[in-house]
């Protein structure tokens, strides 16, 4: 059955307090989620003080701050602070989202409030561990594929169908999506979940792609595509603003468009 | 014991079924056909309402009457046992115990089914 309590030794406990930084008077309080394998201790939620005054306006920012000035061993993944590599997914406030484009000033209230991405397995802190993530990708074969031989030049393909990709090219596989999908918490040893079939869509009306049928051959099972209940989270997480959602019912409609 | 399969074949597993459009094409038909067929059946309860038991078998006798009910309950019953499905698909794991959720669930809807349309026939053969 779900499980809808957390084990024993996943309750998080009140963690410590960090001091405020000196003469410092603008603050924002972060209470951010700490877990360390090497510990053997229950995940706890520790108290910091950022000084806004000393750092930039992201949630991200004020992370970085944190590690560098008050605890280093905090850990999370940033890489390119702008949205575009899906590092710092995080769940934030409640909502799964990028640290580097949520602004302290969006989130709810006074305290900004930090866990890992919900329902993976957690590696340390912040860091989730997304290797059946990555594989469920993979399965997809997310690249182009064709029979016919190569043509000396590129392949081509019509503006109206190159626009087709518009709000699909766009994902980063931050994940945000995926792990704000009930279905996906409750089966995702089988479904798919929405990064991974926004993903697939976006081969599958790809003009230039020679291998339609056996994308949706793939696809077709009552786990891997119809787990999808249209939930509407993940395009209410997109911390892009795309809708995978909505891949999810066009890739239904192809399925009946193909036997009715 | 530890699961030594790499993510790629864990993900992958028993491959894809090649199922599942017919149940969610099925889901939507019946949708759409209760959608008129449950606004017929509690039209025909609030219209009956108070009435003697010969006025439901009177009623049950025009063939119209019958024919829409027997729909009401084919496409509500088969609505709700693809329902019920995807509901233990969704929150019972273990193998044994979905498996006989899924017999339990088929074996209910049948007996509620053909029950009522039983009694709808009974009725309507003047009761």
């Amino acid at each position: 059955m779900v499980q809808l309590t957390l084990p024993r030794n996943s309750q998080v406990t009140d963690g410590k307090a960090w001091p405020k930084p000196d003469g410092a008077t603008n603050l924002v309080e972060y209470r951010i989620y700490r877990w360390n394998p090497d510990e053997g201790r229950n995940p706890r939620v520790d108290t910091y003080y950022v000084d806004r005054d000393d750092c930039g306006p992201m949630v991200l920012d004020g992370l970085i701050y944190i590690k560098n000035k008050i605890d280093p061993t905090l850990t999370f993944r940033r890489s390119c602070r702008e949205g575009i590599c899906g590092s710092c997914a995080m769940n934030i406030d409640g909502t799964n989202t990028l640290a580097c484009t949520k602004g302290m000033d969006e989130v709810a209230g006074d305290v900004v409030k930090i866990y890992p991405l919900p329902h993976l397995p957690v590696v340390k802190d912040l860091v989730p561990d997304l290797t059946r993530f990555y594989a469920q990708h993979r399965s997809i074969e997310p690249w182009l594929k064709t029979t016919t031989p190569t043509p000396e030049k590129e392949w081509r393909q019509s503006h109206e169908d190159r626009a087709k990709l518009d709000g699909l090219y766009e994902c980063i596989l931050c994940a945000c999506c995926s792990t704000s999908c009930p279905s996906y918490w409750w089966n995702g040893d089988r479904y798919l979940g929405p990064a991974i079939l926004l993903q697939a869509y976006r081969w599958l009306i790809d003009s230039r792609d020679e291998a339609t049928g056996e994308r949706l051959d793939n696809l077709e099972d009552p786990f891997r595509l119809y787990r999808c209940h249209t939930i509407m989270n993940c395009a209410q997480a997109c911390p892009k603003g795309l809708n995978p959602a909505k891949a999810i019912a066009e890739i239904k409609k192809m399925m009946v468009e193909r036997r009715v | 014991m530890s699961d030594m399969r790499t993510p790629l074949a864990k993900v992958r597993g028993l491959g894809s079924a090649k199922d599942g459009t017919d149940h969610f094409w099925r889901q939507r038909v019946t949708a759409v056909a209760n959608v008129f067929l449950i606004s017929f059946f509690v039209i025909l309860v609030i219209s009956l309402q108070g009435s003697s038991y010969q006025d439901v078998v009177a009623a049950m006798g025009n063939p119209l009457v019958a024919i829409l009910m027997l729909l009401v309950i084919l496409s509500g019953v088969y609505h709700m046992k693809l329902g019920m499905q995807v509901i233990i698909e969704d929150y019972i794991h273990s193998e044994g115990k979905k498996v006989l959720a899924l017999l339990g669930n088929t074996f209910f809807c049948a007996l509620i089914g053909l029950g009522t349309l039983f009694a709808v026939l009974k009725l309507g053969f003047g009761g």
